[in-house]
């Protein structure tokens, strides 16, 4: 990953590890291992409080890796959820245990993900966006239909009830903590790829893309299969963390609401973004979730700031202020100025897009 | 014969959704946004005909003329402060702020008139529940035709105000290339503007039949909008008639899926529109947006 160039005395350098992201990649691999202990110390409370919060931060990361990186935005992911949701119902009656029903579930949501892209993938803009609403708003209207799914009035997940209390809460946990790591450096890893080049020059101007060569579909296609993933799998672990569903709340709207808000505060199109978001919309939700309509008032209101005002969130001041990069998903040009006699040599950093 | 008669009252139903939907086309049209808060605007001014309606005792259509200046007014405030602000911020920007809005309308209706469901039908006397009886099974609701008749005209004044004036040619000019228009003095931001504020009053309108025809809660909007977008798409974007097209053929699938079930009336009109969008018709409409 390095080029050397050589161009009237300054060397440019292609870097995509910085020192700061490096100690931050480690940083994040102990703190996961340090989450990953947490049912072990905290209450069973806690630990649920922490399952939504882990919830939060994988429909942010997958809600920006479409709109972020993808230019797509949907207001139609809780489609997806529910999907995950209700996959998991419907494979526990069929006797299917119940944590393995969450990942087939998460899956089947993904697989769900690519006849739905034929009807939805070609629309743009505000059409996308629509298009997504109608084929969560129909899935929602579909299951509902459906009486052994509990039809209109919802259902439980009674097969969770074998373990008891403590150890659900820890199992949930645990399976939610995976999920979250697995979609995060799933993403990661898309986005560190050719397919995260590609995806941003769709992004910033998908005719100028397709006409550099850039295959369109393929591309906005395997962040939609992974968005789907991730938000199945949400959708089952908020049945999990919950135990009861009806289909208005999960196939509900406010999920989208929820994603926007926690993807423009933090800040999108930044990877660390969302999980700021995530956090942040956590702290909002336990002080104010109470304060039914003035909650979703303020909610809507910053979402409506930030996309004005600040479009790239919060994490973009952090960026910006400290030029750091934690997470190393981009490339920077560094330029290694001729070292002066009597001057430290400077790393002048090029924002990459 | 019932049959007959699912399908004159899915016409007239569509004519409240062509309606709904010409604000929308209107607006995608001169400015290349959809507006998300589209169906809450509507309700907004269902709930200020509403107001008007109970606190004079005055028939709902004379309370609409008076709320209709109001959201004209609205309507321009909006696209001068948020919309204008948000469409110089890139092709998301809008989406996001407009969806924004909608969480904000939705939720203050919901604080100021409780989830209370509402209806402007009593208020409207006679003539919302008056009928031409054809024979047994058929009859012709008054109201529905009326909504429709009052569908053809907003929309064919959209028509003749957009071919046969100069606001009109102003906002074909600007939405073609609004660098070019602004070359020859016209000002884009004042036609967004005028745009938008006509979006807001005929929202407005649609807003006020729904409210006579059914019952209108602070969450409405988001199905009317759906149902507007369906329309837009199932009749062609772009063409006023063919989003009144689409309003009626949306208006019928849904009313033959409620007579087959009352349950699958929404869904019937989602599998519509679902369709066209895989026919080779919706292949030819995202290809017209990619131009």
């Amino acid at each position: 990953m390095t080029g050397v160039d050589q161009a009237g005395g300054a060397a440019l350098q292609i870097r995509r590890w910085t020192a700061a992201s490096r100690i931050s990649t480690v940083v994040v691999t102990v703190g996961i291992a340090a989450l990953a202990v947490v049912p072990f110390t905290l209450n069973d409370n806690a630990v649920q409080q922490l399952t939504s919060l882990l919830i939060f931060v994988i429909l942010g990361g997958m809600w920006n890796a479409l709109a972020g990186y993808g230019g797509m935005v949907s207001v139609g992911q809780q489609g997806f959820i529910g999907l995950g949701a209700y996959g998991t119902i419907l494979l526990t009656q069929h006797g299917v245990p119940p944590y393995l029903a969450m990942l087939m579930a998460a899956i089947g949501a993904g697989i769900l993900a690519l006849p739905i892209s034929v009807l939805v993938l070609r629309l743009r803009g505000g059409q996308f966006a629509i298009g997504t609403w109608v084929v969560a708003a129909a899935l929602g209207l579909l299951v509902a239909l459906d009486g052994n799914l509990g039809g209109g009035t919802g259902i439980s997940l009674t097969t969770l009830n074998v373990y008891d209390e403590t150890n659900r809460g820890a199992y949930t946990y645990w399976v939610t903590l995976g999920f979250t790591v697995l979609v995060l450096v799933s993403s990661l890893l898309l986005l560190r790829s050719r397919h995260g080049a590609a995806l941003q020059a769709i992004r910033d101007d998908e005719e100028a893309a397709s006409a550099a060569g850039v295959r369109v579909l393929p591309q906005k296609l395997a962040l939609f299969v992974l968005a789907a993933f991730g938000c199945g799998a949400a959708g089952a672990m908020i049945l999990a963390n919950t135990l009861f569903i009806q289909p208005q709340s999960i196939f509900g709207i406010q999920w989208t609401a929820y994603m926007i808000f926690m993807v423009l505060v933090g800040g999108l199109g930044t990877f660390e973004g969302p999980i700021v978001g995530a956090l942040i919309f956590f702290g909002i939700q336990y002080e104010f979730a109470d304060s039914g309509a003035w909650y979703l008032i303020g909610l809507g209101a910053t979402a409506v700031f930030f996309a004005l005002v600040l479009p790239r969130g919060l994490w973009s001041l952090v960026e910006e202020r400290l030029a750091v990069q934690l997470l190393p998903v981009g490339y920077r040009l560094v330029r290694k100025t001729v070292v002066q006699p009597g001057a430290a040599p400077q790393d002048r950093q090029v924002r990459d897009g | 014969m019932t049959w007959l008669n699912a399908v004159v009252q899915g016409v007239l139903l569509g004519g409240v959704y062509a309606l709904f939907a010409c604000g929308l086309s209107l607006m995608f049209g001169v400015m290349r946004i959809i507006n998300l808060a589209h169906g809450d605007i509507a309700v907004v001014g269902s709930y200020l005909v509403w107001e008007v309606t109970t606190r004079t005792g005055m028939s709902p259509f004379l309370a609409l003329v008076l709320v209709l200046p109001v959201m004209l007014a609205l309507g321009y405030i909006l696209q001068r402060t948020l919309l204008d602000r948000s469409l110089r911020g890139g092709p998301l920007v809008p989406l996001l702020t407009t969806f924004g809005l909608a969480i904000v309308i939705q939720n203050v209706l919901l604080q100021v008139f409780s989830p209370d469901v509402h209806s402007l039908g009593p208020q409207a006397g006679p003539i919302s529940t008056a009928s031409w009886r054809i024979n047994a099974q058929l009859s012709i609701p008054v109201l529905g035709v009326v909504a429709l008749l009052v569908a053809v005209a907003v929309l064919g004044g959209l028509q003749v105000m957009l071919h046969r004036t100069g606001l009109g040619r102003e906002m074909r000019a600007t939405a073609q290339d609004p660098d070019t228009a602004a070359l020859v003095g016209i000002d884009a931001r004042a036609v967004y503007a005028r745009a938008t504020a006509i979006a807001v009053a005929t929202a407005t309108v649609a807003g006020t039949f729904l409210a006579i025809r059914s019952t209108f809660e602070p969450s409405s909007g988001s199905t009317q909008l759906i149902f507007a977008f369906e329309a837009v798409v199932i009749g062609g974007l772009g063409s006023l008639w063919g989003t009144f097209f689409g309003g009626i053929v949306l208006g019928v699938a849904q009313a033959i899926g409620s007579h087959i079930d009352p349950q699958y009336a929404i869904l019937a009109g989602h599998l519509v529109f679902l369709a066209v969008l895989l026919s080779p018709r919706g292949r030819a409409i995202a290809g017209a947006v990619t131009r």
